[in-house]
């Protein structure tokens, strides 16, 4: 097999200043065009695992190595891993009041090109339009301010939106399902699912609490976390058998 | 992540009008203040008796009244005083055409781009430099129409009945300490009249630059908008780094008549030596707007409070305040309204910034006179932190004798969140350009407000001075 595109190996990872670790030894390899998903409960470090690959500052990785394309990424400011290919949907996406998303966007899609290479006004205009289009957007969005006052499913969506503007390699969506209904699950899903489509080389790290969006995005790979670890992994039928147990059976296996 | 890199990034603290320019004034008083040099200014100025008198009894209430001890901290000023400059004249006389000005003045406005600045976009420009209006223009058509726009001094001189009705009738000499100072020994300024009826749609601009060092600028602006006039008035300020402290202290003087529209802008950008305490105040008759647009970059202290009296039934009167306090920078600023009319109406906005060791403080006024039937006022003040150290107050103060009053008032304070920088930077900007887009983002309420082509200081510093950013 190739290189892993992501490539998690003995990683451990606490709060800054704090003594307890989160992340206790995380070990996950992620292929080209895959889609993992990251289950498990409350507490076991699921977010915190997202927000370490994205570099967070807050978090101080003590041990082990994250290669992103046979890169180690540890050393990089998040905004470098963003340029590299790397993309976090927030699960509470911060508001920045007076910027619009347009405006924020286009910033950032520039941010990726050359001097002199950036994108125009007008171009970078048609290129929202048709990526809001496909995730079923009022055309009047783009102008709102940042997450400024934005229900719990403008802000999931508009995740997705930024997602399907940057054309990352790797997608990790932390809990990008949870405060959706039924709908807004649907189209978030179908969004996705259209990215990898376009992309198939596209790779996604799919964290959630519930089985329910896997109804509508298959996984090829489903992990159970459990206290800062991978407990288990296995093929889309592990989903189905933590929906019907729950994670107590996994209980010892975490306790080693 | 490291906050001081941060912010340099900004380029909010990097003052790029801090150049100097080597030229030879006409006329240098010695440094200090007295009765003496008082009357060389009137000398020079060829000014009338009553100008001189006028002058005279302004320095005996500047002397009689103590210094402020609200505010910002003002207890080195004094020191200041006795060193600086209060009247330096650069040229002999103030020039119609740009290539007749001396060419070290000219450099210094074209590199602050000011003659390209009046072809694009301005009705008129005004020019100061020291203590002296060095240039003045106002384009054929608004000339045409009795629009008057010319230096203080030709005020007084060419149109002496209209100026001696209206000087002095806003802010009287005893109203503060700096409005009596600067009645002593004013020079410089604009005296703009707009006649009844007349609209000037685009703006017109003055410029005040304080070029030599230990200088004291006493700029005095006298503006009569007739009734169902409209004007705007914008004016810019900057001065070299010195290691001595500066000072700047301007009365403006705006009457806003029956149903007509006024707006100042001012972007003043100081070195960092500056003490600027400005008085800026409009009486706002029936039906009548007047709004103040305010962005306070720079300085060492800056203490000013843009004021509306609302005299005459529904008369409006807005205030919007942009300050940037960096570090050892102190901006006191905010607004006065008076609602003296029933049925008056005003709205404060200001918005803060702070950073490293600044402090901004917002400090308001809001008074309602007794008889001001159905009288409404609005405040909003929000200010942002850009770091642990810095630091914002807010001074609110509220009278109302009216019953019928209605009056709102609303403060945040923010910081720019750990969160917010790394939302902003997992998308792929540098640090720098998420401070400066979280920033930009702030005072966009504001910002908003500023003609398009013409946001020359404010949208120039905060936008195109942040590397990379301009997407």
């Amino acid at each position: 097999m190739s290189e892993p595109l992501l490539s998690i190996r003995g990683l451990r990872a606490k709060v800054e200043g704090e003594d307890a670790e989160i992340l206790r030894g995380v070990d996950l390899d992620l292929q080209r065009g895959e889609v993992h998903a990251l289950m498990g409960p409350n507490g076991s470090g699921k977010s915190t695992l997202a927000k370490v690959i994205a570099g967070h500052p807050a978090y101080e990785v003590t041990a082990g190595e994250i290669l992103f394309e046979g890169e180690d990424v540890l050393e990089l400011e998040p905004d470098e891993r963003s340029r590299a290919g790397i993309f976090l949907a927030f699960q509470y996406p911060a508001e920045i009041p007076g910027v619009s998303i347009a405006n924020f966007l286009r910033t950032a899609v520039n941010s990726r090109l050359d001097e002199g290479e950036e994108m125009d006004v007008f171009g970078f205009q048609r290129t929202l339009a048709e990526k809001m289009e496909m995730l079923k957007m009022d055309p009047g969005f783009a102008t709102r301010y940042v997450n400024d006052g934005f229900s719990g499913g403008e802000k999931k969506r508009n995740e997705i939106l930024q997602m399907a503007v940057l054309r990352p390699a790797l997608g990790v969506l932390d809990e990008t399902d949870s405060g959706l209904d039924i709908d807004a699950l649907k189209v978030v899903a179908r969004g996705v699912n259209r990215l990898s489509e376009a992309d198939e080389a596209l790779g996604v790290l799919l964290i959630t609490h519930y089985k329910r969006i896997l109804n509508y995005i298959q996984p090829d790979i489903v992990h159970v976390m459990m206290a800062g670890r991978i407990a288990e992994s296995g093929g889309a039928s592990l989903a189905d058998k933590l929906e019907a147990e729950g994670y107590d059976w996994l209980q010892q296996t975490a306790a080693v | 992540m490291p906050q001081n890199e941060t912010i340099t990034g900004l380029g909010l603290d990097e003052y790029k009008y801090g150049f100097v320019t080597e030229d030879q004034p006409v006329f240098k008083a010695v440094p200090g203040l007295s009765g003496d040099i008082v009357r060389q200014i009137s000398h020079h100025k060829e000014e009338p008796e009553w100008m001189l008198d006028f002058r005279l009894k302004a320095l005996d209430v500047y002397y009689s009244k103590p210094m402020p001890k609200w505010g910002g901290d003002l207890s080195k000023l004094e020191d200041t005083l006795d060193e600086i400059y209060f009247y330096l004249k650069p040229q002999d006389q103030m020039e119609r055409s740009w290539d007749d000005v001396p060419q070290e003045i000219k450099d210094t406005f074209e590199k602050l781009g000011i003659p390209e600045a009046e072809r694009k976009a301005l009705a008129g420009v005004g020019a100061q430099y020291e203590s002296e209006m060095v240039y003045h223009s106002l384009k054929e058509q608004w000339e045409e129409q009795g629009v008057i726009f010319e230096s203080i001094e030709d005020g007084l001189a060419k149109h002496p009945e209209l100026f001696r009705q209206y000087f002095s009738t806003v802010v009287p000499t005893h109203d503060n300490k700096f409005a009596a100072l600067n009645s002593a020994v004013w020079s410089g300024g604009s005296f703009v009249y707009i006649p009844k009826g007349v609209k000037v749609e685009i703006p017109l601009q003055a410029y005040f630059r304080v070029n030599a060092e230990r200088m004291g600028q006493f700029e005095r602006t006298l503006i009569i908008c007739e009734e169902g006039a409209e004007a705007h008035y914008i004016e810019g300020c900057t001065a070299p780094v010195y290691s001595t402290d500066s000072f700047h202290s301007g009365v403006i003087e705006i009457v806003v008549k029956k149903g007509a529209r006024f707006r100042y802008t001012t972007i003043q950008n100081w070195s960092n030596n500056m003490y600027n305490l400005v008085t800026q105040r409009a009486l706002v008759h029936e039906d009548a707007k007047m709004e103040w647009l305010d962005g306070n970059l720079g300085s060492k202290l800056t203490m000013k409070y843009p004021s509306c009296f609302l005299v005459g039934e529904r008369a409006h009167g807005e205030i919007l305040s942009i300050a940037y306090a960096g570090d050892g920078q102190h901006q006191d600023t905010g607004g006065k309204v008076i609602h003296a009319a029933p049925h008056t109406t005003s709205q404060i906005t200001s918005k803060s910034i702070s950073k490293g060791l600044g402090r901004s403080s917002y400090r308001g006024l809001c008074k309602v006179y007794d008889g001001a039937e159905g009288a409404k006022s609005n405040v909003e003040c929000d200010a942002l932190l850009l770091d642990e150290q810095s630091r914002t107050d807010t001074y609110p103060y509220i009278e109302i004798d009216e019953n019928t009053a209605s009056i709102g008032h609303e403060a945040t304070v923010s910081k720019v969140g750990d969160e917010q920088l790394f939302y902003l930077m997992s998308r792929g900007l540098d640090e720098a350009e998420a401070m400066a887009m979280i920033v930009r983002g702030f005072i966009e309420p504001v910002a908003r407000e500023l003609p398009l082509e013409y946001a020359i200081e404010l949208n120039r510093l905060i936008e195109l001075e942040m590397e990379g950013s301009v997407g």
